[in-house]
């Protein structure tokens, strides 16, 4: 054989595989088929060239060849998570093995972490004072491990990685909080904040530098978080019917849920839905872009109704002490509403509606933001600051500074005159602002605020 | 003439059952095998092949193996089962009836061969 016909047959291959409905032994077979038929053709006296174009002829469109396929294997056109047993690469099975040996060891190992501190006579009710800022600490060491572990991260890397967990661990538990303390709940939820991002220390190993790999990394975490939601309704269903069943024969298993079931269970789920994400990366679609797409227009609708109502009543905000923390997670939300979607765009296509849409609801949220800041920083003034006051200001203003140039950025896509690489960039630059907010609310808000 | 696509797909079972019971093959041989056995006239498709070859291998009526013959390339081989060989009987057996029912319209029942047009006849065969 000629090494034309080899490339031709190389590039027949490239098409074939890229049908979800032939599989790779079907591509072979088939090509299989068409060497044959070339063979018999180039007896018969033709050129090779003549031959592969009567034989892919003779074989006919790959459009209604991939339909009878699809007749006999409609399994195929759903996309399969297969975990182990990969029946196409017997490398890739072995690697999907170790993948689910190393997962099961980290998730056994989050779930023991847990409930070691019992070891030494804390339990979960009584001691709340140490659960709540620790339990970050418990958990996604193990996770930043599978990942490490995965992409065989250098010893230097390794390090870092220790040490800022351990200095997690410092920070939650030198200072001596009262446990219905201001500080001890800003820590509690700051620190897993501040530790999620060694997690992505851990998870961009390979290329700590890249701004590709810290997009994927802001996608792991929308789909890490997505099923980790669904984990837990899974296991809402499991502990629903465990205490059903178990009372029915008159054995009461709460203790054992509320004690093993659902504290190893959560912690487990941290690991096992990083696996997951990691694990069907390429297989299934990404779900967090379609709830974006989804969520972008009716929040939009929201905000602007919002907006035009308050012009009507022209009453001002009653700024009452969850105020703040409601227009930050507003400000969140609108901020996962615009990464997700950055996610999943294809950065070369022009812009469109949806982009037009995004800007509405940037525009409108940074609007309300403003309104709700104007009223707190009144009252700041007057009454003076307190832990919560602060933090809860210091992210506003975080997000609203991302968001504000986010909107400029859009805008200049809208208009066609900024590229839309411009705010994906912008958004992985900003990244380590959110690290260095939470690891300063840990570490300098205690004792800056007298442990308050 | 060409035989019709219906009656193609619904003898595809028998032949290629048929076909294996003969001896192993792989698909490209068992659509050259259906051509000679046809003179051309049967009009397969590769898209007929393969989907029949896999469901017959879901049902287990074959088995199939990558195989390398001497001086030969790597080839999936499909083997009939005993399953297989059981379909075939019974796939045998419904196409004699049909195959017998037509005779007999036919050719009157008197081994005769008349011209093949419609002649009313008395009633029994």
């Amino acid at each position: 054989m000629t090494d034309d016909l080899e490339a031709q047959f190389a590039q027949w291959r490239h098409y074939v595989q890229r049908r979800r409905e032939l599989s790779r032994p079907d591509a072979e077979e088939l090509e299989d088929h068409l060497r044959g038929s070339v063979d018999e053709l180039v007896a018969a006296g033709l050129h090779a060239d003549e031959a592969f174009l009567v034989a892919v002829k003779r074989m006919g469109s790959l459009d209604d060849l991939s339909r009878e396929f699809a007749r006999e294997h409609s399994e195929r056109l759903w996309k399969q998570l297969v975990l182990t047993g990969a029946a196409d690469s017997p490398v890739a099975d072995t690697r999907a093995r170790r993948d689910l040996l190393a997962m099961a060891v980290c998730a056994a190992g989050a779930a023991a972490s847990v409930k070691a501190p019992e070891l030494f006579g804390l339990n979960f009710e009584e001691d709340a004072a140490f659960y709540g800022p620790n339990v970050g600490l418990f958990v996604l060491p193990w996770l930043a491990g599978f990942l490490a572990w995965r992409r065989q991260a250098t010893k230097a890397l390794v390090g870092v990685l220790l040490a800022l967990f351990a200095l997690g661990a410092v920070a939650a538990n030198i200072y001596s909080l009262a446990e219905d303390s201001q500080s001890v709940v800003l820590t509690a939820i700051h620190l897993p904040i501040a530790l999620w991002f060694v997690v992505g220390l851990a998870y961009v190993a390979d290329d700590v530098r890249a701004p590709r790999r810290r997009m994927d990394f802001i996608r792991f975490t929308g789909e890490w978080f997505v099923y980790y939601v669904l984990i837990a309704l899974g296991g809402g269903v499991l502990t629903a019917f465990m205490f059903g069943t178990f009372e029915a024969i008159g054995i009461s298993p709460e203790g054992f849920i509320s004690q093993w079931l659902m504290p190893c269970g959560a912690a487990a789920a941290v690991v096992v839905a990083g696996w997951l994400v990691e694990a069907k990366q390429s297989v299934v679609e990404n779900i967090a872009p379609v709830l974006t797409k989804l969520f972008t227009p009716l929040f939009t609708a929201a905000l602007l109704a919002f907006l035009v109502t308050l012009g009507f009543t022209s009453g001002g905000i009653d700024v009452e002490r969850e105020a703040l923390i409601l227009f930050d997670l507003l400000l969140v939300v609108v901020l996962a509403l615009l990464l997700y979607s950055i996610s999943a765009r294809d950065p070369l296509a022009p812009p469109g509606l949806f982009d037009k849409l995004q800007l509405a609801l940037v525009v409108s949220a940074l609007v309300i933001d403003v309104l709700v800041l104007l009223e707190i920083t009144g009252r700041i003034t007057e009454y003076g600051t307190t832990p919560n006051k602060a933090a809860a200001l210091g992210e506003n203003i975080i997000l609203l500074a991302n968001l504000a140039w986010s909107a400029w950025l859009v805008l200049g896509l809208v208009r066609r005159r900024a590229p839309f690489a411009a705010l994906e960039r912008w958004q992985t630059t900003y990244l380590p602002v959110y690290a260095v907010w939470a690891w300063i609310v840990v570490l300098v808000f205690p004792p800056l605020f007298n442990y308050l | 003439m060409k035989v019709t696509k219906d009656l193609v797909a619904a003898s595809a079972t028998p032949m290629v059952l048929g076909i294996l019971a003969e001896a192993d093959s792989y698909g490209y041989a068992i659509l050259r095998r259906i051509n000679e056995l046809s003179g051309g006239e049967l009009d397969w498709t590769e898209g007929l092949l393969y989907p029949l070859l896999h469901r017959l291998e879901r049902l287990g009526h074959v088995e199939s193996s990558w195989q390398a013959v001497a001086g030969e390339r790597r080839r999936k081989y499909y083997r009939i089962t005993e399953s297989g060989l059981a379909e075939l009987a019974d796939q045998r057996r419904q196409w004699d009836t049909v195959v017998e029912a037509l005779k007999e319209i036919w050719h009157g029942g008197h081994g005769d061969s008349r011209p093949l047009i419609a002649i009313p006849l008395g009633g029994h065969a």
